[in-house]
């Protein structure tokens, strides 16, 4: 797929991958050999019927083709970009076994895009009075009398109000920040995820039917188990993403220059501040950053400590580079931009510059010893090989735990040893009768697609367990 | 939605504000906070609810102008709206039945302490509340405080109204008239909440402070808030606001106050400029 040039992109927030024209797109549609076993569609948690939809884009079909997607899978776009597909439908693919896999991401991107730059919009906006929005985008039967409060505007959530909304249920999203989206607003950043796509998915769901209510924190500004139980809602939907930073826990780490991940990808996408004095929300950045992790959430980090103008980032990894969990396609585009890997090396404490703020980081070589529980080879520190690295601003990006607010005011709610909630089946059901959890407030931080696929499972139970109640 | 039901100058740039938020009326307690924005390129700004009022469906805050972003509240009327308030956030301060609590406050520091205090009355303690300003005109809310409380005392840095020095100075006075104090609450500026458990600690008084680091969501979300507390990391937004005075870190505390203060300052002083001055001695 074309991109920006390194050199070109490492100084903007523009999209970095550009997507394909429609030319492109079809010759690579018509590479896929339709073949009979369809093991694409095994990696797809969203059970995306994937040779039928490249079958319309090979057609020149784009509007069905997207159309199609939507059957299985409301936030196309988005999907398009920020899915794993090389371990998922590609990996799978039959023509991939001698060659090069069929580009399913980015088709599915270019069908999506294509509906939202050719197709007239929806046009629905959201009605705050009792009744829910009549919406011609979706031609509905009768509507099921439930009501459906799903927490939490992430991709878990939106998928699941999308679902529940095209069976015919009256969906509430209720919505903690100001803004939509959860992670895929605060999270990933502007140019490996326009807000603008993220923008359309949403609006996309609103023109189901689905009301969304921002700045509302369900656990404390309304209690779930009131809500059920004076009748507002029938089932509820919990998908309040993993929000709970975790930090190294070594000392410094408090110092003025040191940020969480999401604190510092928040600042820079949900509140804008690379935008700032325009924007009210400031954020520093330093001449030389150390980013802690190797995920795609470092990743971004990184990526994004550049275009703000940093001269010099590290990232910083204790183990090696087959076990970053980030995707290799973010992996080559973080190299591409300049980051640099310090990988079997783990941070010893952040050294002050006597003025309360980052001076150096002291950092420990370690080597691969025997696998760890996760099945990864432990890594373990080699004596004597302490060093210190010239820094001014760290990034820890090493992996978030469970929000506990709505958890620790919601009463009877099981969650397990780690606070994450318990759930009993394989659709999501939770110890409270009638209410479902997805995502990564039940699976620890995972990836977009996964905590959508728990959105349509919980989706599909709730629709099961309604159906046995009437 | 969120609007600015009344707005009163209690003070040279601090504003007294009744906004409709019914949802976080109906579940606030005292300690609580919420987070508002004033337009669609605004801050998240945490302010904690200084009353409430379930029935009316609204939550009274008071803002003292010291950056771009309160500058902005204060340049709303009664009529507009927030774009967003958020809440109630934070865990309720804890407040038991212990027989006398002395609440500390340092400038508008009286505003969050109010609702504490009101509760510790109302559920039997014997409340003393000791409020302190730089000087008179800069004491607000006196006769709430009187209100909520059995015994007041003011006190201002120069004397012009009742005790003649620091919140410390009169807290002390009283320790050593004798009276039994079984916990004291202070609420203010960093370095005197600090000074304030400097001197409760000498004489073995439990002190819960509130505090006020600079947040992002405050909803756990971004660990910006995250203070030192008996040398472990905590998160002011979902932990507290309310620690234990004698165990808080309060030079870190400061130090990552003053973290974006070139920022503050840029946005401020372009504010001003845009605004043509400051409008500090206005009204």
């Amino acid at each position: 797929m074309p991109k920006q040039t390194p050199e070109e992109r490492r100084s903007n927030f523009c999209e970095v991958a550009l997507g394909l024209d429609s030319e492109l797109a079809m010759r690579e549609a018509k590479r896929c050999i339709q073949c009979k076993t369809r093991p694409c569609t095994r990696g797809c948690p969203v059970e995306v019927e994937i040779p039928e939809f490249i079958a319309l884009v090979a057609e020149g079909k784009f509007a069905e083709a997207d159309a199609k997607i939507k059957e299985k899978n409301s936030l196309p776009a988005i999907c398009g970009r920020v899915c794993p597909q090389e371990s998922q439908c590609e990996s799978l693919c039959t023509l991939g076994k001698k060659f090069k896999p069929v580009a399913v991401g980015a088709l599915e991107r270019f069908a999506a895009d294509w509906a939202r730059e050719n197709q007239p919009e929806t046009g629905c906006e959201q009605d705050i009075s009792d009744d829910p929005p009549v919406c011609a985008a979706v031609d509905r039967i009768e509507r099921p009398s439930a009501r459906i409060a799903v927490i939490g505007s992430g991709p878990a959530g939106l998928t699941c109000a999308a679902e529940l909304a095209l069976m015919g249920y009256r969906v509430d999203i209720y919505e903690s920040l100001h803004e939509t989206g959860g992670v895929l607003r605060y999270g990933i950043p502007e140019f490996r995820l326009p807000k603008a796509i993220v923008n359309q998915e949403v609006d996309y769901v609103r023109s189901l039917g689905v009301r969304i209510f921002t700045n509302v924190l369900v656990g404390t500004t309304l209690d779930l188990n009131e809500m059920l139980a004076k009748g507002e809602y029938q089932a509820a939907f919990i998908g309040t993403g993993a929000g709970l930073p975790y930090f190294l826990e070594i000392p410094g780490e408090n110092l003025n220059g040191v940020y969480s991940a999401n604190e510092f990808l928040t600042r820079v996408n949900l509140m804008k501040a690379y935008r700032f004095p325009e924007y009210d929300t400031p954020v520093r950045i330093g001449k030389r950053v150390a980013v802690v992790g190797a995920g795609n959430v470092a990743m971004d980090a990184a990526r994004t400590s550049l275009r703000l103008g940093a001269e010099d980032v590290k990232i910083v990894y204790r183990r090696s580079r087959t076990e970053m969990p980030a995707r290799l396609e973010e992996i080559e585009n973080a190299e591409e931009e300049g980051v640099q890997m310090f990988l079997l090396t783990n941070p010893v404490r952040i050294i002050s510059d006597s003025k309360g703020g980052v001076g150096a980081m002291e950092c420990i070589k370690m080597e691969l010893g025997e696998p760890d529980a996760s099945g990864r080879r432990r890594p373990v520190p080699v004596a004597g090989s302490e060093f210190t690295m010239d820094v001014d601003t760290v990034i820890v990006a090493v992996g978030q735990g469970p929000n506990p607010l709505l958890a620790r005011a919601t009463q009877g709610l099981a969650l397990n040893r780690k606070g994450n909630i318990e759930v009993r089946d394989e659709y999501g059901a939770t110890s409270i009768p009638g209410v479902w959890a997805g995502g990564d407030i039940v699976t620890g931080a995972a990836t977009v697609i996964s905590a959508m696929g728990a959105g349509k499972r919980a989706a599909r139970g709730i629709d099961i367990w309604l159906r046995s109640q009437s | 939605m969120f609007r600015i039901m009344e707005k009163r100058l209690l003070a040279p740039a601090v504003h007294q504000l009744v906004v409709e938020a019914p949802l976080v009326a109906r579940r606030a307690r005292p300690g609580n906070f919420v987070i508002v924005r004033t337009n669609e390129a605004g801050e998240r700004i945490p302010l904690t609810i200084a009353d409430y009022d379930p029935e009316q469906g609204t939550v009274m805050l008071v803002v003292q102008e010291v950056g771009k972003s309160t500058m902005d509240i204060g340049m709303m009327e009664a009529g507009d709206s927030f774009t967003d308030v958020a809440g109630p956030l934070g865990q309720a301060t804890p407040i038991k039945k212990v027989g006398t609590i002395v609440g500390v406050a340092g400038g508008i520091g009286v505003a969050p302490l109010l609702p504490q205090i009101k509760l510790h009355k109302e559920i039997g303690n014997h409340v003393i509340t000791i409020v302190g300003a730089r000087t008179r005109d800069l004491l607000i809310l006196k006769d709430e405080t009187e209100q909520a409380s059995h015994e007041v005392i003011f006190a201002t840095d120069d004397g012009t109204f009742g005790y003649h020095g620091f919140v410390t100075g009169a807290l002390e006075e009283l320790i050593k008239q004798g009276r039994q104090i079984d916990e004291v609450t202070a609420i203010g500026p960093v370095r005197m909440m600090q000074a304030t458990c400097n001197l409760t600690r000498k004489y073995n008084i439990p002190t819960l402070v509130s505090l006020n680091a600079v947040m992002v969501d405050g909803t756990g979300m971004c660990g910006c808030c995250r203070v030192t507390v008996g040398g472990e990391t905590k998160f002011s937004c979902v932990d507290g606001p309310d620690f234990d005075g004698h165990k808080v870190d309060f030079d870190e505390l400061a130090s990552r106050q003053a973290f974006f203060r070139d920022e503050e300052n840029l946005a401020r002083e372009l504010a001003e400029q845009k605004r043509g001055g400051c409008r500090c001695h206005e009204k």
